[in-house]
């Protein structure tokens, strides 16, 4: 068990490390993210009565996007430089590796929100950020990085791997958007999060599920 | 009892089968060099040993034990150097051994890093990013990074490809030198007389089968040249 | 493998059901009250429509549950019940989404909405569509077979969460069309209703019994093919 860890950690220690050399994942997730806010905003501004309304699918639709860009690299640079069997030749369980991952995937969407949301309050003028929002947000990204890096590992080895991440990725974490958009249009409208208990219940349900299958999958996904 | 007992493994990729039936027994110490043709399924079979592949067919056992069983504790017990180095270009020499020195659990990290790199000649280049290096440095440091956790078998698969002669001879000596002690080493190579140099058996493995075992003192380089083209010709 | 005459007699078997559930839907079964005349001929698309979603439903199950074998146990069998399985699948969604959508039109006015169920269809559809692009995307047939595995299991499992999701959506919304708003069958409908559903079931077992001997069949020729050029 504290080897396990040990890996986890030394593999997020890695990906985080190599991230803050290069920053090829973080830049491509930022500026990408900008661009979307940019052009939803167009999208909305002359027919919608007000854009604050708009807000919640905005930001929820921003950070979908803008994930997909970052899992994709997850696996893609382990892949093309040959590093991953390094990773699979660890004396632990190989759910490790996953788990390593998938924290520093985390890590990176919640770095890029910690950028999003700001830039939203100031695009579309409105005050949105929260204690409880900030809860939801990171419910909601525990979930797109649970899936979005098995999903990565599952398609860096097909061809049109980048095509094929979103396609697969999106009809699975729509309840993540649904109660994502759902909860921040309550949190909006000064609703206590109390009074989103379900959904809430269903983002963690959802966060627990599929930390399960992928824990259970994640070994058929890397063996040859 | 043979350190790595290999049982009628077959390995088959669709329809396509890549190994097709290895019978094989090594030596707890012995060294043993792996001759073939491209494609004759040399890469396969290391990585089956490595657990990164799946036999289709067939057992595989190291020490005893099925290699299926118990993939996390043979694992410790291999090093791999493969065609990849398995390094990381962002991160520098010292920071890649300290990555995978985490993920072998190497006790007193730092002594043996600092050991390894010395005697692969890169202590002084610790602090350089790995995409800095030639591709000498780079195969050594993978060498290191193969022997961090001390492991009993080393499996080295092409380590010499891309290598220019120079390169190579340094490698050849520092295999020779971590081959030497009571360490079990299968090697895979195209230049005969390198790895005839190193082991103390010869395999030739073409068509996914063994074709040729012998005892390397028994064997010399004119006598292999002949066997192993017939083999790449043929194959 | 299923025997030449158990397959012969399995396609008989579909073929007079389908003629019976056709019978028993436009003939037998009573006429819905209180409704206007075109709505009466539309409400009889329930016994084609629900037993195309139950079938669709059942279809990607033995599809999860093929995927799970083949994940345990991995022979190629599984991974060819998972395949075709999936592929009735999609022939029964887009059955029961075009037959929900025609029976919209009449009750509801309009061809599509945003009910939780045909959303939930829509979105099973694109899950079982993005399974099949990466089949696509992969050439070796052990490893492809592992990951729409992996897949299949995702995807199955996320269709009662998504189904959730969108039905809490729309009752917090305003629902201008109540979800919950039944057929109400009576008895005379009813055992049309089972009839059909029954009648399904079986051509879903021989449309699968005949799909799993062409791929079987695909399997020996290419083995023979390859043990002749060998």
């Amino acid at each position: 068990m504290k080897r396990y860890l040990r890996v986890i950690a030394a593999v997020w220690w890695k990906d985080v490390r190599v991230e803050l050399r290069s920053k090829d994942i973080f830049t491509g997730m930022a500026v990408f993210a900008a661009l979307a806010l940019l052009i939803l905003n167009f999208a909305f501004e002359l027919r919608v009565p007000d854009k604050r309304m708009v807000v919640p699918g905005v930001l929820w639709v921003t950070v979908a996007f803008a994930s997909v860009l970052g899992l994709g690299r997850a696996f893609i640079s382990e892949k093309d430089r040959g590093s991953l069997a390094g990773l699979l030749l660890a004396p632990v369980d190989r759910s490790a590796v996953y788990f390593g991952k998938m924290l520093a995937n985390l890590v990176f969407i919640l770095v890029v929100e910690l950028f999003i949301l700001p830039l939203t309050v100031l695009f579309f003028n409105v005050s949105l950020i929260s204690l409880p929002l900030l809860l939801v947000i990171l419910l909601g990204t525990i979930g797109l990085a649970v899936v979005g890096t098995i999903f990565s590992a599952l398609t860096v080895n097909t061809r049109a791997r980048e095509v094929l991440l979103p396609i697969l990725l999106f009809p699975i974490i729509l309840p993540v958007l649904v109660s994502g958009i759902r909860m921040t249009i309550g949190l909006l409208e000064g609703d206590p999060l109390s009074k989103l208990g379900n959904w809430l219940q269903l983002l963690i349900i959802f966060d627990i599920l599929y930390l399960a299958i992928a824990f259970l999958t994640f070994d058929y996904v890397v063996e040859e | 009892m043979a350190l790595i007992e290999i049982e009628g493994l077959e390995k088959a990729f669709g329809r396509h089968r890549v190994l097709r039936g290895i019978h094989l027994a090594i030596e707890a110490g012995s060294s043993v060099v792996l001759f073939g043709p491209n494609g004759a399924g040399k890469t396969t079979l290391l990585r089956i040993l490595a657990t990164l592949s799946r036999p289709t067919a067939g057992h595989v056992r190291v020490a005893g034990v099925e290699i299926r069983a118990n993939p996390e504790g043979i694992r410790q017990y291999l090093g791999l150097v493969s065609h990849a180095p398995l390094l990381y270009d962002d991160l520098s020499a010292w920071e890649n051994l300290r990555f995978y020195a985490r993920l072998y659990g190497v006790e007193r990290p730092e002594a043996r890093i600092q050991e390894l790199l010395e005697r692969v000649g890169l202590w002084p280049r610790r602090k350089d990013l790995v995409r800095t290096f030639s591709r000498g440095m780079v195969q050594r440091l993978a060498i290191a990074r193969a022997l961090l956790h001390n492991p009993p078998i080393l499996l080295l698969d092409d380590p010499d490809t891309g290598l220019d002669p120079q390169a190579a001879e340094m490698m050849t000596a520092l295999l020779r030198e971590v081959g030497g002690s009571a360490r079990t080493v299968l090697m895979t190579t195209h230049h005969l007389e390198r790895g005839l140099a190193l082991a103390d058996r010869v395999l030739i493995l073409a068509g996914g089968r063994l074709v040729f075992d012998a005892d390397a003192a028994t064997v010399s380089y004119n006598d292999l040249r002949p066997l192993y083209d017939r083999y790449v010709g043929g194959a | 493998m299923m025997s030449h005459r158990v397959l012969t007699v399995l396609n008989l078997a579909a073929a007079a059901a389908m003629v019976g559930a056709i019978y028993m839907a436009l003939v037998q079964a009573p006429s819905a009250i209180n409704l206007t005349e075109t709505d009466r001929w539309a409400q009889r698309i329930i016994y084609f429509h629900v037993p195309s979603a139950w079938l669709s439903m059942l279809a990607f199950f033995v599809t999860f549950v093929a995927a799970i074998l083949y994940l345990v146990r991995p022979q190629p069998r599984w991974d060819i019940l998972a395949r075709c399985s999936a592929e009735l699948g999609i022939a029964f969604t887009v059955g029961a989404t075009a037959s929900g959508s025609i029976w919209a039109k009449p009750a509801w006015n309009t061809w599509w909405t945003w009910d939780p169920r045909l959303t939930t269809y829509t979105i099973v559809l694109l899950l079982y569509i993005a399974y099949f692009m990466l089949r696509g995307a992969i050439e070796e047939p052990e490893r492809r077979a592992r990951f729409a595995s992996v897949y299949s299991i995702f995807a199955f499992v996320s269709v009662p969460i998504t189904f959730m999701s969108i039905r809490w959506w729309n009752t917090i919304h305003p629902v201008i069309l109540d979800p919950n708003e039944d057929f109400g069958l009576g008895p005379g409908m009813t055992v049309a209703f089972v009839f059909c559903i029954l009648a399904f079931t079986v051509l879903y077992v021989a449309l699968l019994a005949n799909r799993l001997r062409v791929e079987y069949t695909i399997e020996r020729v290419a083995a023979l093919r390859a043990r002749l050029l060998a």
